[in-house]
């Protein structure tokens, strides 16, 4: 299509102001927030800014947030994935075990366990949009059917539930490399994975609010109907974002591979719950058609600070899953507030 | 006679075990305003939504300009120049109004970015094309914040904008009043003059019997009235829509 646009600026046009710009994003909340959070256990403990403890927190931050981001586009697209924490122990007890068990080579493993992620994804996607049900119900399914076989399938091979011995893998510094090496800025010991992560919310970002996808995956999220009927491909689509939750989840699973090169096979079981939680805080409705990657990766950010902060406040460990309710509550309310304010209906 | 734009023949749909269309076949002429007219419940949704290629026919052939369509779509009718306003509107509440407007037909650099500076421009522009309608106050405001007839109008803004060879407007004025009624119909007028046909559903049959070359009534799921303008009138409409083929029979009696 050519597309001649007119030379005068069309007074409807005009470019609101800068605060009503900002209170319209998804992710003020949990800026605030995560400012908040940072400020409060910089002052009350010790150790949360010295270079040893940002490094920890941002660690802790980047396994969530990467998780944390590619749910927060499933879940803008209208969709869950219950599934993608199971999905980082599958990952990594399969380049785990072929590697260390069936001597196949380790590139050849990550590809075979990427390969696997994407199928499995790609087969959520089949059956929710072939059979209509919601994907709360089926990846559900899908979380107890990895779960089950991640224990099962490793007992059997190994005889014990975890796997030892990768970093005696050929190309095991090699791959390591990627995923699981650091180096040092500021007198910190940055991990990789906190690059992989800032370039996954950068990415995601700026497909959501720049690209083509990025408006089919509002619009699917938004309305399936009316997308299907000026001609999304609303089927393209789902399969996409559930095979990038599948993917990330595969990620994740090199990362903690590769930094502590062993895998347990319950790795991952439990923290579905907490990639939606942050996805949440960072803005996402439940209900699909809005939300932000940034602010899935600052509400990563926020569980991050207060999972290590705690720690170095030297408080009861349980008061994480406490501070995790409150927040998510908390976030809702804000965001349904700042929604109002900015004059969103929903 | 040259060949007809579209021409659709021995169409039936079956919802589960619903039989909603039954053995329908029309043609629209290029150029041609034909109303779709019927009860609730008659078929007309149905039909409008087959022929914009997002619902698929059980049976029934298409033809284009005399040419068979092998499989209708909705990629096959967006080439051919077909465009829609839904019954339901088609649009998006949470997201602005551009990208409602570009939704599925984004245009992008060679980057792919969403080129969003043209886009709001041509949404400023397309949203005054046809029907004005106070208040809306930029393209970028989200369609959740409109009022009914502003988000109809955005509807129709956005298929008035794309089409080019034929198009369908399913109740577009339910929600508008009076003086926006008046220029969509002016327009669908002038439209012809410019080639392109449409077809209009609507149950306001003093509307469709001023702008209509042809009106084709339903009952339930079978046309049972397929008549020129000048070989009809608002009175035996009104009997074919209120009381079907009966009501028809009874009427062509009555003034026989
Ligand atoms: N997706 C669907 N599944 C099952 N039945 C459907 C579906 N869509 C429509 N129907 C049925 O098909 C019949 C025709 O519906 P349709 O929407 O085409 O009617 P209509 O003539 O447009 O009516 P109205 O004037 O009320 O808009 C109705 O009985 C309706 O219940
Ligand atoms: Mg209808």
């Amino acid at each position: 299509m050519t597309l001649t646009a007119p030379a005068v600026t069309h007074e409807r046009i005009k470019p609101a102001g800068l605060i009503q710009t900002l209170l319209r994003r998804p992710e003020v909340g949990a800026a605030v927030a995560a400012l908040a959070i940072f400020m409060f256990f910089s002052v009350s403990t010790q150790a949360f800014l010295t270079p040893a403890g940002v490094a920890t927190w941002l660690y802790s931050a980047s396994l969530f947030g990467i998780m944390a981001v590619a749910v927060a586009l499933l879940m803008i697209g209208g969709e869950f994935d219950l599934s993608a924490g199971a999905m980082v122990g599958t990952t990594g007890l399969i380049v785990g075990i072929v590697t260390t068990e069936w001597g196949v080579n380790i590139w050849l493993a990550l590809v075979i366990a990427l390969a696997i992620a994407l199928a499995i994804g790609a087969a959520n996607a089949f059956v929710v949009m072939k059979t209509g049900l919601p994907s709360f119900i089926v990846t559900l399914a899908t979380f107890f059917i990895l779960q089950g076989v991640n224990l099962a399938v490793t007992k059997i091979i190994t005889g014990t539930v975890s796997i030892q011995g990768m970093g005696a893998v050929p190309g095991f510094d090699a791959v390591t490399v990627f995923f699981g090496s650091s180096f040092s800025l500021f007198g910190m010991d940055v991990k990789i994975s906190i690059v992989w992560w800032l370039a996954i919310t950068a990415l995601a970002t700026w497909i959501l609010l720049r690209t083509r996808s990025g408006n089919w995956i509002f619009a699917v999220g938004g309305q399936i109907t009316s997308s299907r009927q000026v001609g999304v491909p609303v089927m393209k689509v789902k399969m996409g974002l559930f095979m990038t939750t599948a993917g990330a989840g595969w990620l994740v699973g090199m990362l903690q591979l590769f930094d502590v090169s062993t895998v347990q096979a319950t790795t991952g079981i439990g923290q579905e719950f907490i990639y939606i939680i942050c996805a949440v805080v960072g803005g996402c409705l439940l209900t699909g058609g809005y939300g932000s990657a940034i602010g899935a990766a600052l509400g990563a950010l926020i569980y991050g600070m207060t999972l290590q902060g705690i720690v170095f406040a030297q408080w009861d460990n349980n008061w994480l899953k406490a501070f995790l309710g409150g927040m998510l509550l908390l976030a809702v309310l804000v965001n349904l507030y700042v929604r109002r304010q900015a004059g969103v209906r929903s | 006679m040259s060949e007809a734009l579209l021409r659709i023949e021995g169409v039936s749909k079956k919802y589960g075990p619903n039989t909603v269309l039954k053995d329908v076949s029309f043609e629209i002429g290029k150029g041609e305003v034909v109303g779709l007219l019927g009860d609730n419940g008659a078929g007309k949704s149905t039909l409008v939504k087959i022929m914009s290629g997002v619902v698929d026919s059980t049976v029934g052939d298409f033809f284009w300009d005399g040419q068979k369509i092998e499989k209708m779509n909705r990629n096959v009718t967006e080439k051919l120049g077909v465009e829609t306003i839904f019954q339901d509107s088609a649009l998006v509440p949470q997201m602005t109004i551009t990208r409602n407007i570009f939704m599925g037909r984004e245009v992008t650099n060679r980057f792919g970015f969403m080129k969003m500076k043209e886009m709001d421009a041509v949404a400023a522009e397309v949203l005054d094309s046809v029907v004005t309608i106070e208040g809306i106050k930029s393209p970028k405001q989200l369609v959740s914040s409109l009022s009914g007839g502003q988000a109809q109008a955005v509807a129709i803004a956005r298929a008035v904008h794309f089409k080019r060879s034929l198009l369908i407007l399913d109740e577009p004025t339910s929600a508008l009043a009076v003086r926006a009624t008046e220029a969509l119909l002016g327009y669908l007028t002038q439209l012809k003059g410019e080639g392109v046909s449409s077809v209009l559903v609507t149950h306001n049959l003093h509307h469709a019997f001023q702008v209509c070359d042809r009106h084709i009534v339903m009952n339930h799921g079978k046309k049972i009235l397929d008549a020129r303008r000048e070989d009809t009138s608002v009175e035996e409409l009104t009997a074919a829509v209120v009381e079907g083929a009966v009501g028809l029979a009874r009427f062509r009696e009555g003034s026989f």
